[in-house]
């Protein structure tokens, strides 16, 4: 069992951190890339971006949102229990050196993803603009992390409850207007976002990263289940990225994918939240 | 010459079949196929072995198993012995009486199969293996005392196990390292628990790591650590991390929910258990009508599986004739009892599918067939004008895999060929690499599970003669 040393729940109780005992893991672990995680022996095998890593503890953290019954299940888990399997690390690290000035915009839990990255390309001596972004001031997450990993940071919330309302991309093209120096932009999030924050670089000609999500089984390349179209070419996830160059990506196609078990997803979805409804009426 | 002077003459014993469950009945559930030989049924038929002075079949058998010698000690009776001297040569005994393909290794070269139906020599291997699980003791063979000599085996597949299990009788210290939950390779993700029960492959895994081996999950080697770091601390390393590299048709349309990789769609079914969604939590698409792309025993895999996940339908689409057809010939039967339907001499053109993005239909082209091509098979010549529509709502693809690079490309010094595939001695598994051996699929391409175990067979010698004589 890999156990959980320590555990925090965010945004509500819909994002949940967990620090998680896989000292060969995180002895190897780089900016970007992935694990896979199990429950239970019943469990699906869920791809999840690494937020940060401890080599010195033997440590890695993972920063998820609660989405169905996997990661509902995850959310059951308590400091002292623990993940069935984590193997990793899995995919491409980002590529981190210096460019110059910087450009990292992430929405949702994507900060999370976002961060050790940012952190990195601060280290490598750039420039760093962020642009972190959530529906709502309460669901925001990581905001101090991010300021001591950039030099600028700029909020946005859907309803405006804190920082600038609207979306991260109205920032993101606000800086890149204002600084023409801008060699790169990372932009992690929701598919929506990392669209549009893609549409919007490209009018600026900024190469721009973007870190995919799509569903996998072994993380390994055997099964092709995480296959994206990149540039016109089948690309999968989870040796080729999980990272692309965002002008490349087919989203249109990723957002269907993503969509393959919505069905499936809702009756297991229903099954979990019936059998742990007692006493939790959030659930109902 | 003087004739010889004939025994009277035997009442003549037929090839006992296996009862098995029904077509209509096990093509609609996970459970095996046959049920396997009684002892009765089992000593009947090793009665009908001839006990040749210098046995042909044991000429057919990758891993060199001596055949009239486990038959002859079923006929007896003596069920431990048979088993104690299957397990001499070969450690999966139970998964190759299922897998193998005898009909063109030992049963293809049965002496008795020039006349009539040769001895059943995989179900008589497969009834000693099913035997000791389920009545015997929990006995071991004998093992040499400690070397101190470490190895690391990469993948928990066909090969791997083989080298484990042959060298940890000869005293060596062996750890496997597997990239997947649990041990087995393709005998975990692929084949399907009807026609191989996963709880059979734990039960082959779980008899090594009782001799001793060490079965390391989810180290993924070339990403959590490198085969360069393996050799820092062992002795001697073995790759058999198999092809594992999805083959797509590059047809448009490939991205459509339903379109599966063969590997992902049995891997989901077999691995994950998808098959008992919601109960585990991985989905599959539930077909109702299900093409398989290709002819080989994958296929037949795929399109079987669909039918005992509830399909309506399902197809094999190959783009040859029946002739053709790489499966082996059991499995063709089976599928064909179980309802299985046959498209062939069809080409797919395209996938089509709706605006949410789900498959519908795949559009074919009908073949016929021209002039011999070079690998001596008549090549299919597209008929103009001939395209047609199948309605399907899941394919799966199923025309081979490559050589997943995952581990080679983070390993430097090994030399590969111009498909990926690692170059190693065909008689020793030696690797460009110093102390490196390979074996399986990631050397030959996608091939059989007793092939795997062969290559694995003849490495763990040259393993051997390397750790205790340095070459």
């Amino acid at each position: 069992m890999f156990e959980i040393v320590e555990r925090q729940e965010m945004a509500q109780g819909t994002i949940i951190s967990n620090w998680i005992k896989a000292p060969k893991i995180a002895a190897k672990a780089k900016p970007g890339q992935f694990v896979i995680l199990r429950a239970n022996e019943t469990g699906e095998r869920i791809p999840l971006t690494m937020a940060d890593t401890d080599p010195a503890k033997g440590l890695i953290n993972i920063i998820y949102m609660v989405v169905g019954k996997s990661t509902a299940l995850f959310k059951t888990l308590q400091v002292g229990q623990g993940y069935l399997d984590v193997i990793g690390p899995l995919g491409q690290p980002t590529h981190l050196e210096k460019v110059g000035k910087v450009i990292c915009v992430g929405g949702g839990t994507g900060i999370a993803v976002l961060h050790p990255i940012t952190r990195g390309l601060k280290q490598m001596g750039n420039y760093v603009y962020s642009v972190i972004g959530a529906r709502s001031k309460d669901l925001l997450i990581l905001e101090d992390k991010m300021k001591a990993a950039s030099d600028e940071v700029m909020i946005c919330t859907d309803d405006g409850t804190y920082g600038h309302k609207g979306f991260v991309t109205d920032k993101l093209k606000e800086t890149l207007e204002r600084d023409k120096d801008i060699k790169l932009a990372v932009c992690i999030g929701p598919v929506p976002m990392m669209k549009f924050c893609a549409k919007v670089t490209q009018e600026y000609g900024v190469h721009t990263l973007v870190s995919l999500n799509p569903i996998m089984v072994d993380g390994t390349g055997m099964c092709g289940c995480c296959r994206v179209s990149v540039g016109g070419k089948m690309q999968f996830a989870c040796v080729d990225g999980p990272e692309f160059d965002g002008h490349q990506v087919d989203w249109d196609e990723l957002n269907l994918r993503l969509r393959s078990y919505v069905t499936e997803e809702k009756v297991s979805f229903d099954q979990f939240k019936a059998a742990h409804a007692p006493g939790c009426s959030c659930s109902r | 010459m003087t004739e010889e002077v004939k025994a009277p003459k035997k009442e003549k014993i037929p090839r006992q079949p296996m009862p098995e469950q029904e077509p209509h009945v096990r093509a609609r559930n996970f459970e095996e196929v046959p049920y396997g030989y009684t002892p009765e049924l089992a000593m009947k038929e090793a009665e009908r072995c001839i006990q040749c002075k210098d046995p042909r079949c044991k000429q057919g058998c990758p891993v060199e198993i001596d055949i009239p010698g486990f038959i002859k000690l079923i006929k007896e009776g003596d069920f431990e012995g048979s088993i104690r001297l299957l397990w001499e040569k070969n450690s999966l005994p139970a998964v190759c009486g299922r897998v193998c393909p005898q009909e063109v290794q030992c049963e293809g070269l049965c002496v008795i199969g020039k006349k009539e139906d040769p001895v059943a020599i995989g179900n008589l291997e497969r009834f000693a293996a099913d035997y000791q699980r389920e009545h015997g003791k929990q006995i071991l063979p004998p093992k040499a005392d400690p070397t101190g000599k470490k190895v690391a085996v990469v993948g928990a597949g066909p090969a791997g196990l083989t080298v484990a299990g042959d060298l940890v009788l000869k005293g060596h210290d062996i750890t496997i390292f597997e990239a997947l939950h649990g041990p087995g390779g393709v005998l975990l993700y692929g084949i399907p628990e009807f026609r191989l029960p996963k709880a059979i492959v734990a039960q082959e895994c779980n008899y090594l790591e009782r001799l001793g081996v060490k079965i390391e999950v989810n180290a993924v080697i070339g990403r959590s650590e490198t085969v360069d770091e393996l050799l820092e601390r062992f002795d001697a390393v073995f790759l058999g991390v198999g092809a594992g590299l999805p083959v797509f048709l590059k047809i448009p349309g490939e991205h459509y929910i339903g379109v599966y990789s063969a590997n992902e769609y049995l891997t989901r079914s077999n691995l994950m258990k998808a098959y008992e969604f919601p109960a585990y939590d991985t989905p599959i698409v539930k077909g109702k009508n299900v093409a398989t792309f290709g002819g080989g025993n994958v296929a037949m895999d795929g399109a079987r599986t669909a039918l005992r996940l509830g399909a309506d339908h399902s197809y094999i689409i190959y783009r040859r004739s029946e002739a053709e057809l790489p499966a082996r010939h059991a499995e063709i039967h089976h599928a064909k009892e179980e309802g299985v339907e046959f498209l062939l001499l069809t080409n797919p053109l395209k996938f089509l599918g709706d605006d949410d993005g789900r498959l519908t239909g795949v559009e074919c082209l009908r073949q016929e067939l021209g002039e011999p091509d070079a690998s001596g098979r008549r090549r299919p010549v597209p008929i103009p004008g001939s395209e047609f529509v199948v309605d399907i709502d899941t394919a799966v693809i199923s025309i081979g895999s490559g050589s997943n690079p995952l581990l080679t490309k983070s390993t430097p010094g090994l030399s590969l060929n111009k498909w990926g595939y690692i170059v190693a001695d065909p008689k020793t598994g030696k690797t460009m690499k110093p102390r490196v051996w390979a074996g399986g699929d990631i050397v030959t391409g996608s091939a059989t599970v007793i092939l795997a175990m062969g290559a694995g067979r003849l490495a763990s010698n040259s393993i051997h003669d390397f750790l205790t004589y340095g070459w």
